[in-house]
């Protein structure tokens, strides 16, 4: 790959190039690349996006979980946000794994500062990432016996009366 | 660790373990000098740290949780309480996210009005820190200057909104109103004189010797491992990594104005402070070429969707009775779409990865929050140093409670 400046669509069509079948998915959302890969490749290819000569992701900008409840066999999304200070790029990566069995590789061999992001993302949707030096609760007691980010959880007391959300569409 | 070696005072400490005895000190949670609610369990030998363990989440308050059941424009007073130090800067950042979301462009002069009071938010906060950084070194008068100057700040945010430590200021589309007179003369006013007050405060610290015999080399940290840990903002620049997300991804028209970004090469306790008193310098300049290029024009879009109309217009027709209402309900459309939208808060890059599904409340709102990334790299930073820079190197990198535990 040249050093003309990184695109979404130059940066896709690299990805596509190493990895083919890996990319199960791919969009644009409000200019920034969304590239969905298979949970059990993310350190292979996060790996590969950071040592990439020509793309140098060497920031990971952010790390985070969603719970998608309705969607079966792949309830959680692990989501990084990746940076390349020398290139100025910004993508995507997500991984999508099930809440049964919500298992993914850490990414702190890459990252010094994924410790705490995925210790957070472990507290709040019990992510469990493995290869983590130290998987503890990080804003929560250690007592707690759930994540409390996930959809099942309401975030107000459902015994209460006194409110009624209809009136609100919600 | 070979960064023992250079410091200087070592020839007045033993380094040897007195009699294999390793102290627990409890640091914190409500210590006076961790600012914050934090705890930090050391072992020491001596006033030697061996290992340092944090504890953070005391002030948790599940601000993402929240969010998911809240509006968007009931989201904004959440965002005062991360970096509270700094809230305008929070505040307007989310607008602008909530903004890209909904493809609302502002007037420019709504971005020359956001970038003064995020400027006026970054002095203020720098302020804190490096002052703060004088207290812990026993230099308390250099605080109580620059607190003068604070407070002016803080006036000014209550001639903007009205409220001066959570502001909520701005609204999405622009602000509520359009800069008062009497902002302006305090600006004005604030132009003129702070730097005198503010070159009193860097004549105390800066060349002070003993000041710097203190910072200098305390808390260190190279730019691999800044870069690694994720650090961002004064931090970061302080390793020697001119990273910052104005210059970056400019937002709010940053890309108009001229201002350098200062760096460090150590990225030690004393680079941390300089970089942040050149940074205050660089602010101003930004407040007066905002103050000077100021378009023309009004202080918020037309979004009757997002922009809560004038009180007396409710009560007469019915447009804006029925916006009212649905702003106030959260009842307003918005896209469906995932947005990421990184601002520089004053102590990094302060990011919301935004998630809709089209429904009154985001479907997913995360912070990036850039002192609880930071943070983490704590433990290494002060592992075999004196007890005394630990404390130091914490009020060096600005930590803000709020912010860490979200």
């Amino acid at each position: 790959m040249s050093m003309a400046e990184l695109n979404n669509e130059n940066v896709l069509k690299a990805l596509t190039d190493a990895f083919g079948d890996a990319l199960l998915h791919s969009e644009m959302q409000f200019g920034m690349l969304n590239v969905e890969i298979p949970a059990d490749r993310n350190l292979d290819i996060i790996g590969w996006l950071k040592s990439n000569e020509s793309l140098k992701m060497e920031f990971l900008t952010d790390l985070c979980a969603v719970h998608y409840p309705e969607q079966k066999g792949r309830e959680l999304a692990v989501v990084y946000h990746l940076h390349s200070w020398t290139r100025n790029y910004r993508m995507r990566i997500k991984c999508f794994v099930s809440a049964q069995k919500p298992e993914i590789a850490s990414l702190t061999g890459l990252y010094n500062a994924a410790n705490w992001m995925e210790r957070e993302t472990f507290d709040f949707y019990g992510v469990q990432f493995s290869g983590h030096p130290d998987l503890r609760r990080i804003l929560n007691m250690d007592e707690m016996d759930y994540h409390p980010l996930l959809k099942q959880y309401a975030l107000e007391d459902e015994t209460r009366d006194d409110k009624d959300d209809s009136f609100f569409g919600r | 660790m070979s960064q023992l070696d250079t410091r200087n005072y070592d020839k007045f400490v033993s380094t040897e373990t007195i009699d294999g005895e390793i102290a627990t000190l409890n640091l914190g949670p409500t210590h006076p000098a961790t600012h914050g609610v934090f705890q930090n369990v050391m072992k020491v030998d001596g006033e030697r740290i061996i290992s340092s363990e944090p504890t953070i989440g005391y002030i948790h308050r599940a601000f993402e949780k929240l969010a998911e059941r809240r509006p968007y424009n009931q989201i904004t007073p959440i965002t005062d309480r991360l970096n509270y130090c700094s809230s305008p800067i929070n505040n307007l950042g989310w607008h602008m996210t909530v903004e890209k979301l909904a493809g609302i462009h502002v007037p420019k002069k709504v971005d020359y009005m956001r970038v003064i009071i995020m400027e006026l938010a970054r002095i203020a906060d720098h302020l804190v820190c490096n002052s703060v950084i004088g207290v812990d070194t026993g230099a308390l008068t250099g605080f109580t200057y620059v607190f003068q100057e604070r407070e002016k700040i803080y006036e000014m945010y209550e001639e903007v909104c009205g409220a001066r430590l959570t502001t909520n200021i701005g609204r999405i589309g622009g602000f509520e109103r359009e800069f008062s007179p009497v902002f302006m003369a305090k600006l004005k006013k604030f132009l003129k004189e702070f730097h005198i007050k503010f070159q009193e405060f860097d004549n105390l610290l800066t060349r002070n010797r003993i000041f710097m015999d203190r910072v200098i080399k305390a808390g260190p940290i190279s730019a691999e491992k800044a870069i690694s840990y994720g650090f961002t903002g004064p931090n970061l620049r302080a390793a020697g990594v001119d990273y910052d997300v104005r210059v970056m991804n400019p937002y709010s028209s940053y890309e108009d104005f001229d201002f350098i970004i200062p760096v460090g090469q150590d990225g030690d306790t004393y680079d941390r402070f300089i970089v942040r008193q050149e940074e205050i310098r660089q602010s101003l300049s930004i407040i007066q070429q905002a103050l000077d290029g100021m378009p023309e024009g009004a202080h918020h879009t037309d979004v009757p969707a997002f922009y809560l109309p004038p009180k007396e217009e409710v009560y007469r027709s019915m447009e804006a009775l029925i916006y009212h209402f649905k702003i106030v309900m959260g009842e307003t459309p918005i896209p469906v779409g995932e947005v990421y939208h990184a601002v520089e808060g004053a102590n990094g890059e302060l990011g919301y990865y935004l998630i809709s599904d089209g429904g009154r409340t985001p479907y997913r709102l995360h912070f990036r929050r850039p002192c609880f990334i930071y943070y983490q790299a704590y433990p290494e930073m002060v592992k075999g140093a004196m007890l005394s820079d630990a404390i130091l190197t914490m009020s060096s990198m600005n930590v803000i409670a709020g912010e860490l535990d979200a």
